[in-house]
């Protein structure tokens, strides 16, 4: 089986697929950003099941302020903010149960498929959710 | 005349010398501290202490209300990471008495065995990798990636999958995604033969492997070994056959031994590649035979989260969970009281805690060049069993054994009484 298989091999695609770009970029988030303004591109990651649980979604008129979900959560993403009755997620602490998802009574948090969350500050705009 | 044949085999006799292997070292995955006394390239004496991972998981969890401590639970450990929820599902279902549907029964139990060929695959390539045998290694972990890819698509998450609740489970399997497990259990099939010739028609491999860290079925007894651990020396041990639970008690599911690979156990490393192998197997049938005689039926007994919150904070009383995790029986046992959120008590005993004193036997006798394999051959996860650090205010540590503590006990006693 192990000759046959890297015979195979010599032919065959490579099993992993080659994100972002094929070699390694001199920096990858000046690649990133260029990609982001539309002037590279790069290679696109491998397709995500239709259930996967990424980034939270939150509809902030619909949430009511029970902080059902703020009791849930086992990562304690959510912070309430009493004044205005709703809430705000911090994205870079979430491991992505979606118990919030499960636990909200007006279906006012929903996960997307959205998942290239890597950042190099864990207060950037893509990681908070309000 | 004996002692020229005694001079050949230990060249300093009487004479040995102590090596360290870790706290951190290159043939451990996690950090535990070995010291192994040898004479020559011979193991007569190894001591184990655990310790460096421990991460007061059991405490942060009587901080925490029950469904928060349910996902600390998935992160005990990073490769079975269904197998704690799914014990402290039981334990606390136990203590609360709550019932599950059968049809939750069912999808606990496939994505749990599900879990079980992803984790074997994985020793399987570490084994390998250990061996030297890279080539090996890499074609296993690029097969594990399609059940891993499948688990992604029930659940959601690659790892971590976040399905059990208490009273059922959080996400249905429907018709189509059965098909799609069908498909990657067809996959298993056809690809099983040819792994398990790759692993145990290959003279490298039996050559490093067979009679290498052998355990006794007294031992294996006596040392109170789990898992596939323990059915390598032939003990006919498995919770799923011992206790069953979840579907488990529909399916038959009997425990795995060299015996059904036509070979009488000696419980070396060998043998524990035979028996996960087999596993692999027998996963694939039970998942196979779960997805088809899945019944109808509710997926919840309490569907809203908030009614689950107040039913488990009204509940009072003491659970235990068991599970046959991939490396063997998981264990969690809670206690809850009325009016508090949060568990009172909650313990862990993870497979490779029952599995260490196994490593004894089986490394005495054992070259130098044997211990990674014989290490990874228990599948150790340290992270998992660590639930005690011993230190004192200077950093050093000091243990204190039950002899001393009755003695300084006796002796309170009698300095109180004058």
């Amino acid at each position: 089986m192990i000759f046959v298989t890297l015979v195979r091999q010599l032919l065959d695609r490579p099993a992993t697929n080659p994100f972002p770009t094929r070699h390694m970029p001199r920096s990858i988030i000046r690649l990133l950003e260029r990609a982001r303004r539309g002037k590279g591109a790069i290679h696109p990651p491998v397709p995500v099941p239709a259930g996967m649980r990424g980034k939270l979604v939150y509809d902030r008129d619909k949430c009511i302020g029970c902080q059902l979900c703020v009791r849930v959560c086992p990562a304690r993403v959510i912070e309430f903010r009493s004044e205005q009755k709703k809430i705000r997620m911090h994205v870079a602490r979430c491991t992505f149960c979606s118990q919030c998802v499960d636990a909200c009574p007006v279906a006012a948090l929903a996960t997307s498929r959205e998942f290239l969350l890597a950042d190099t500050d864990r207060r950037s705009r893509n990681l908070i959710v309000e | 005349m004996n002692n020229e044949s005694q001079k050949i085999t230990t060249p300093r006799q009487g004479k040995t010398y102590t090596i360290p292997i870790g706290p951190v070292h290159p043939a451990l995955k996690e950090p535990i501290e070995f010291s192994f006394e040898l004479d020559g390239e011979r193991i007569v004496g190894v001591d184990i202490r655990p310790g460096y991972a421990h991460r007061g998981i059991e405490f942060m969890g009587m901080k925490r209300n029950l469904i928060q401590v349910l996902y600390l639970s998935e992160r005990i450990c990073g490769i079975c990471s269904i197998s704690h929820p799914l014990a402290l599902t039981q334990a606390v279902e136990n203590a609360a008495g709550i019932e599950v549907p059968p049809r939750a029964q069912y999808i606990r139990t496939i994505i749990g065995e599900l879990e079980r060929i992803q984790s074997h695959l994985l020793w399987a390539g570490v084994a390998a990798h250990e061996l030297g045998f890279d080539t090996l290694l890499h074609l296993t972990w690029k097969v594990r990636e399609k059940v891993m890819d499948l688990l992604e698509d029930l659940t959601g998450n690659r790892v971590d999958y976040a399905i059990p609740i208490f009273g059922g489970v959080r996400r249905d399997i429907p018709a189509a995604k059965g098909d799609l497990a069908h498909a990657v259990l067809r996959y298993y099939r056809d690809l099983l033969q040819g792994l398990m010739d790759a692993f145990l028609e290959d003279k490298s491999v039996e050559m490093r492997t067979r009679h290498v860290g052998a355990l006794s079925r007294g031992d294996a007894l006596r040392l109170c070994a789990v898992g596939p651990t323990a059915r390598a020396a032939g003990v006919e041990k498995d919770v799923r056959q011992d206790m069953p639970y979840f579907a488990y008690a529909d399916l038959e599911v009997r425990a795995i031994t060299p015996r059904d690979f036509e070979q009488e156990p000696v419980g070396d490393v060998f043998d524990t590649i035979i028996v996960r192998l087999l596993e692999v197997a027998q996963s694939i049938e039970i998942v196979e035979r779960a997805l088809c005689e899945m019944p109808e039926g509710e997926l919840v007994s309490i569907p809203k989260v908030a009614a689950l919150l107040s039913f488990l904070k009204k509940a009072e009383g003491e659970g235990i969970g068991r599970h046959e995790a991939p490396r063997g029986e998981v264990f969690h046992y809670v206690r809850l009281e009325a009016g508090i959120e949060e568990p009172i008590v909650w313990k862990v005993k993870a497979p490779t805690y029952s599995n260490l004193m196994a490593w004894v036997p089986k490394f005495m006798g054992a070259e130098v060049a044997d211990i990674p394999i014989i290490a990874a051959s228990i599948d150790p996860c340290m992270c998992c069993m660590d639930r005690v650090h011993v230190a004192d205010r200077s950093g050093r540590a000091s243990i204190r054994m039950k002899e001393e503590l009755i003695r300084l006990s006796r002796e309170k006693t009698r300095r109180i009484l004058g």
